[in-house]
């Protein structure tokens, strides 16, 4: 992967002054490389990783990765119904997958309740569907590289050689 | 009175800043830029392989060399990286940290009164060591070129009784470090006058204007090098002391000898992690490096701008800045500032007579080092 892509994939905010000083290029090439990655789709969107757990009063969210069992389509396989699916705001992520099932979804709401019914009410009576099996996420540990507790103390010794 | 202890150390020169360094380790909340290691923990799969290694129940002595393993893993990664070929058998021992690869070597070639050529500032151990050793420590000031030794004032110290030449590069404490045609010169001069050279290269992952030249690699070094090196700074491993010397046969024999002795062997989990580490592969020093290069921008900048002129150092992690327009000695400075703003810093006495300058490390977070900035510039505009 391009070197300024794994730098802005790490902190997105990093400046570009000193993206332009870590690889030893102008500033202006550094931004110009940005704006093209931007307009070809490589950079979708900058966004903030949020510790939700640390939010109490907020409307915690509920999330679930459902494991969904279909019936492939004639000439398309399974690109139509999974459009179908991840077109509902709810789905937060969508990936066709191999082994036991097809698509594994991850689906958000704002209690046990509005997923639920989301599966019984949205999902499993989509033509096509053979079945589906929910895991609600009890507790998050790490997500997209992110270990997600407090930063550990630095143990160094203040001073040394 | 009694008197047991040696003569040889009470001669030896005690650290001057030993109290300011407790100072500082009494205090709190204390931004320090006085750190000689990594701010990054060692890497998972170098801590797993040392926790497994414990499970599997290796608990033992190895061989006063080093596992095989290991040594088979530092030849061929010196191989492959440098095209540099010592043999696992008879030229590589494996130590506790670069510290004692200098200690064994300097007791091994000299003889009492054998002279070993430092340049300085330089890293504590040097000196007080060859002395130990029986040697005479003589100190190559190199202020006047960058903190560089130069081939020609390198040859207006040698005399019949100069018997080797320790090189650090990149440098603790300065960051200086040498391009492959700098370092030509000197060997040529060491080769003409055989004089050995002891080589501490444990920086040498770290440069960041130019590739490092491993002094080995150079035409005719090899059999009058021994190269010291280790995984603490590369590796973010310094509390595990794991490092290796490589050289001539007859030098690592001799090593061994007193390895054997007094060490026995480095601890099994720290070579069995260390080996984890050579597998590994050098992603994470790679990206430790880049953030390293944005950190030192940051600093030689910030630093000039507020009066503290610095060199741009081409390697490790530190900053040697001058405080003469401050007219403080290094001291002083050190103290008013962890004082009055709680800002750590190394001074300069403690790697040679430097007492206009001060060691910062800037191994320590991009943010940290903004707020240090901050700080050093107010208690500037106090003085």
């Amino acid at each position: 992967m391009d070197e300024i892509l794994e730098i802005l994939e790490k902190d997105a905010r990093t400046p570009v002054e000193d993206i332009a000083k870590m690889l030893k290029k102008k500033p202006v090439a550094v931004k110009e490389a940005i704006r093209k990655f931007e307009k070809g789709g490589v950079i979708l969107k900058y966004k903030a990783v949020i510790n939700k757990e640390l939010i109490r009063d907020s409307g915690s969210e509920v999330r679930a990765l459902i494991e969904v069992n279909i019936i492939p389509q004639k000439d398309v396989g399974f690109d139509k119904i999974a459009e179908r699916i991840y077109s509902f705001p709810e789905v937060t992520s969508c990936y066709l997958v191999s082994g036991t099932y097809d698509l594994l979804l991850i689906v958000e709401g704002k209690d046990l309740h509005t997923v639920a019914q989301f599966v019984a009410e949205k999902l499993s009576p989509l033509e096509n569907i053979r079945g589906t099996a929910t895991h609600f996420l009890l507790k998050k540990y790490k997500e997209d590289g992110i270990i997600l507790k407090h930063k550990e103390e630095n143990k160094r010794i203040a001073i040394s050689y | 009175m009694r008197q047991i202890i040696s003569k040889k150390v009470i001669d030896m020169q005690p650290s001057g800043i030993r109290a300011f360094f407790d100072l500082v380790l009494g205090m709190k909340d204390v931004i320090s830029l006085g750190v000689g290691e990594p701010d990054f923990v060692t890497p998972w799969n170098v801590r797993e392989a040392g926790i497994y290694s414990l499970e599997q129940g290796f608990t033992s002595y190895t061989s006063n060399k080093g596992l095989y393993k290991l040594r088979l893993g530092i030849s061929r990664y010196l191989k492959h990286r440098f095209g540099l070929e010592y043999c696992p058998d008879e030229e590589i021992l494996v130590t506790v940290g670069v510290s004692e690869g200098v200690d064994l070597a300097l007791r091994s070639i000299i003889d009492p009164g054998d002279k070993i050529l430092i340049p300085v500032p330089s890293y504590v151990s040097y000196g007080p060591v060859s002395e130990l050793a029986g040697g005479v420590a003589v100190y190559i000031d190199t202020q006047k070129n960058n903190f560089k030794l130069t081939p020609k004032v390198l040859e207006s110290y040698i005399d019949k009784k100069t018997k080797a030449l320790i090189l650090n590069y990149p440098s603790n404490p300065t960051g200086a470090t040498y391009t492959k045609k700098e370092l030509k010169d000197i060997n040529s001069v060491l080769l003409k006058h055989k004089i050995f050279c002891i080589t501490d290269e444990v920086y040498g992952d770290l440069t960041y204007d130019f590739e490092h030249t491993p002094f080995a690699t150079l035409s005719g070094a090899k059999e009058n090098t021994l190269y010291l090196d280790g995984f603490s700074k590369g590796y973010a491993m310094t509390g595990w002391r794991v490092g290796f010397a490589c050289g001539p046969k007859d030098v690592i024999a001799a090593m061994t000898k007193i390895h054997q002795y007094t060490i026995m062997c480095v601890p099994i989990t720290s070579q069995m992690a260390a080996s984890e580490a050579l597998a590994g592969g050098r992603k994470s020093v790679e990206e430790m490096k880049r953030e390293y290069k944005r950190r030192r921008e940051l600093m030689v900048g910030g630093l000039n701008k507020i009066g503290l002129t610095c060199h741009v150092p081409q390697g490790a992690f530190y900053v040697f800045p001058s405080l003469k327009k401050t007219g403080l000695k290094s001291m002083e400075f050190a103290q008013g500032l962890l004082k009055k703003e709680k800002v750590a810093v190394v001074p300069g006495t403690a790697f040679g007579p430097y007492d206009d300058y001060v060691r910062m490390s800037y191994a320590s977070g991009y943010e940290n080092l903004k707020e240090a900035l901050v700080r050093i510039e107010r208690y500037l505009k106090t003085l």
